[in-house]
């Protein structure tokens, strides 16, 4: 290893995904990425930024306007011995994929008894906060999750940007990244030849013995902030990054609840029918004598997202709720 | 800043080479060799018969629901047939006769019917997907899969077919508008057979032709007539060149009918009249197609009994085996093992306590 690939670099969330994009398109002849501004454009959210240049219109592909219509070509482009990267701009707008996503994708390998798969990995950015209101905040990873067949990853920190999509290329089975659009500007450090991470596993962010934050995506950082907040006032929280939504990694919170005896899931998808219903009842299912008290949920409000900025903040999972809410579970006074 | 017409490329072609007495037209013969003619007929007989037996198999409750293929088999058979090996052909589930054509065996399609998964494996060699069902989604599929050949430079085609009713589907559009975009080498073959279940043609599109919907998305289109296997042998060629100079992709309506049930679970008979049924029975493809052949002198009543012989044959010896197959049911355990290309710690999980619970009422051997 040479110094320079051990040393660290500052960038963002976004330049971690563009790099791990770059790299992909460089190992693999078969990748390719399309959707729409993806090229000239440089994608909706500049993740894309400069791969035209580097690889050229027929590997950087701007596709007309239409969802349904580029998932199902890239499925059948991954049918047809490619590995494509399809961006969506948003969850909201991969509505419009459902049947491809949900009714071939998932299924084809089941349905063809074992023979055909469907490497095709979908990135798409999700979740609220920055006033797009209603038809374009949603936080649809969740309910993806629900659907055999499909896996359903989240990166939140750099490491996982830069990380997961290589593996997620590798898996035979589609898979969907939810990239939470708060998160692209995000600036941290990563080692100079951070490369492929799993994504099977959660991870532990943040050691602690009083209760147990299980989260993912943006809300990693609502809760690790919280955490730092908590732990001055005595209180020591252990936050869990999911990472991955479907397959659950149940092991490690499971693990964590039988430490901490109490567990709180801040997600921010809506309550009923959510991944943190699904969480909440595997731990009621394996962790049931652990608790010291019922799990608790922080999620959005079953609203649609409010436009105005004050509304909108206060639908969200918020730094100040989580720390109140563990609060009053480890029945601190005050 | 007058007001004037915008010149566009506003016609499309309407195909026919056979007419409905099996008399040709020799100004448009494309010239096929005898034996790919007799090759053609046995194809259509068997599917005709295949579909006989496998409505009396449904009927008898010894498979499921399935879509009978009677009165189109012109149109699929005689798309598919201009296909090399190694191009893709991406079916709806009304094509069987050209399944077979490309070397799908009829315990496959057996099985597939009856519920096993196993019948839509795809044999080795044949570059085909398995049936699709969701109305209209796989013809994006077929786009991905030209996509990915012209990409390579192959010089391959992938061809998918769908009915008239999956050309109300936006999938459907949007596959002919990124196919005419990227100009990729694919063949789309509408089997307009005038009904999706009970909506009339007529209620599905204000359109005259589905062919002329082409024009919109500037791809080539074109209508034949369904029910002349020559006809749409012809178009179907014509476009796989186009397709393979990279000269883009072509839509092809031929104009059908589907002479039964939509599936078994179906009875027409509620939403259309018997006179129509009949006058389009008049029209049929393999009648047609056989007085053409008998006229060309290279059938006679014999061969057409031998070829019928055979086929019923062929179609026993199949549903011998398929039963076979399909009397040691396979473990319901194996549905978890293709969900997912390696098996979830979750889905192990729900292996065991089925297994377990199979095991607790007895219902494990």
């Amino acid at each position: 290893m040479t110094d320079d690939q051990k040393e660290l670099r500052t960038l963002t969330y976004r330049d971690a995904i563009r790099e791990a994009i770059h790299e992909a398109m460089q190992k693999d002849a078969r990748v390719f990425l399309m959707g729409e501004d993806v090229g000239r454009y440089g994608g909706c959210f500049a993740v894309s930024k400069r791969l035209l240049e580097a690889f050229g219109p027929e590997r950087i592909r701007d596709t007309p306007l239409s969802e349904s219509g580029f998932v199902g070509a890239g499925i059948g482009a991954a049918l047809g011995g490619m590995r494509p990267i399809v961006e969506i701009m948003t969850v909201n707008f991969s509505l419009l994929a459902a049947v491809q996503i949900i009714n071939n994708a998932a299924v084809y390998l089941y349905m063809s008894g074992g023979q055909f798969n469907v490497p095709i990995v979908i990135r798409m950015a999700t979740g609220g906060g920055r006033q797009l209101a209603a038809q374009h905040s949603r936080s649809l990873e969740g309910w993806y999750a629900h659907i055999p067949g499909i896996k359903v990853v989240s990166p939140a920190t750099l490491e996982d940007a830069r990380g997961m999509l290589w593996t997620a290329l590798q898996d035979p089975d589609p898979v969907l990244i939810f990239e939470n659009a708060g998160l692209y500007n995000m600036e941290g450090t990563l080692a100079g030849d951070a490369g492929a991470v799993d994504i099977d596993k959660a991870h532990v962010q943040r050691a602690g013995k009083d209760i147990t934050i299980i989260t993912y995506s943006a809300n990693l950082y609502k809760s690790l902030e919280a955490a730092e907040i908590l732990a001055k006032q005595g209180i020591d929280a252990e936050v869990i990054d999911l990472r991955t939504l479907r397959p659950l990694d149940d092991q490690t919170f499971l693990a964590s609840v039988a430490k901490t005896h109490r567990a709180l899931i801040v997600d921010e998808g809506w309550r009923s029918g959510s991944i943190s219903a699904e969480i909440s009842a595997r731990i009621m299912e394996g962790a049931f004598y652990e608790l010291d008290l019922p799990v608790e949920r922080l999620c959005s409000v079953e609203a649609p997202m409010p436009y105005a900025k004050h509304m909108e903040d206060a639908v969200l999972p918020q730094v100040d709720k989580i720390v109140a809410l563990v609060r009053k579970m480890v029945g601190a006074n005050g | 800043m007058p007001r004037k017409k915008i010149d566009l490329p506003g016609q499309i072609d309407h195909l026919s080479i056979l007419d409905e007495d099996g008399k040709l037209d020799e100004s448009l013969d494309p010239g096929l060799p005898d034996e790919l003619l007799i090759k053609l007929y046995e194809a259509m007989v068997l599917g005709r018969e295949f579909d006989r037996r496998m409505l009396n198999l449904q009927r008898q409750g010894r498979i499921g629901t399935f879509p009978p293929i009677t009165g189109q088999e012109a149109a699929h058979l005689g798309a598919a047939a201009v296909l090399q090996a190694d191009d893709w052909m991406v079916p709806s589930f009304r094509e069987t006769a050209a399944e077979l054509w490309r070397g799908r065996s009829m315990e496959s399609v057996l099985m597939a019917f009856n519920g096993f998964n196993e019948g839509f494996h795809v044999e080795e060699g044949r570059n085909d997907l398995p049936n699709s069902v969701p109305v209209g989604s796989q013809v994006l599929h077929a786009v991905g899969i030209a996509w990915a050949m012209k990409y390579r430079k192959e010089k391959r085609v992938a061809m998918a077919f769908f009915g008239d009713g999956a050309t109300s589907q936006g999938d459907v559009h949007e596959a002919f508008n990124f196919a005419g975009v990227f100009q990729v080498p694919a063949i789309f073959v509408c089997q307009n057979n005038q009904w999706a279940i009970s909506i009339p043609r007529s209620q599905q599109t204000r359109s005259k032709t589905i062919a002329q919907k082409a024009l919109a998305y500037g791809i080539e289109g074109i209508q034949v007539d369904g029910n002349d296997i020559l006809a749409v042998y012809a178009a179907a060629a014509e476009a796989a060149e186009r397709a393979r100079n990279g000269d883009g992709p072509t839509l092809i309506e031929c104009v059908t009918y589907r002479l039964m049930m939509h599936t078994t679970a179906d009875d027409p008979k509620r939403y259309r009249t018997e006179e129509e049924v009949e006058s389009w029975q008049k029209k049929d493809p393999i009648h047609r197609f056989q007085s053409y052949l008998k006229e060309k002198g290279i059938i006679d009543e014999d061969g057409i009994a031998d070829v019928e012989a055979s086929v019923k044959d062929r179609i026993q010896e199949a549903v011998d085996t398929a039963e076979k197959q399909m009397a040691e049911t396979p473990d319901p355990l194996h549905m978890f093992a293709h969900v997912y290309d390696t098996m979830p710690p979750h889905l192990e999980a729900q292996r065991e306590q089925l297994a377990q619970w199979r095991n607790n009422t007895g219902e494990e051997e």
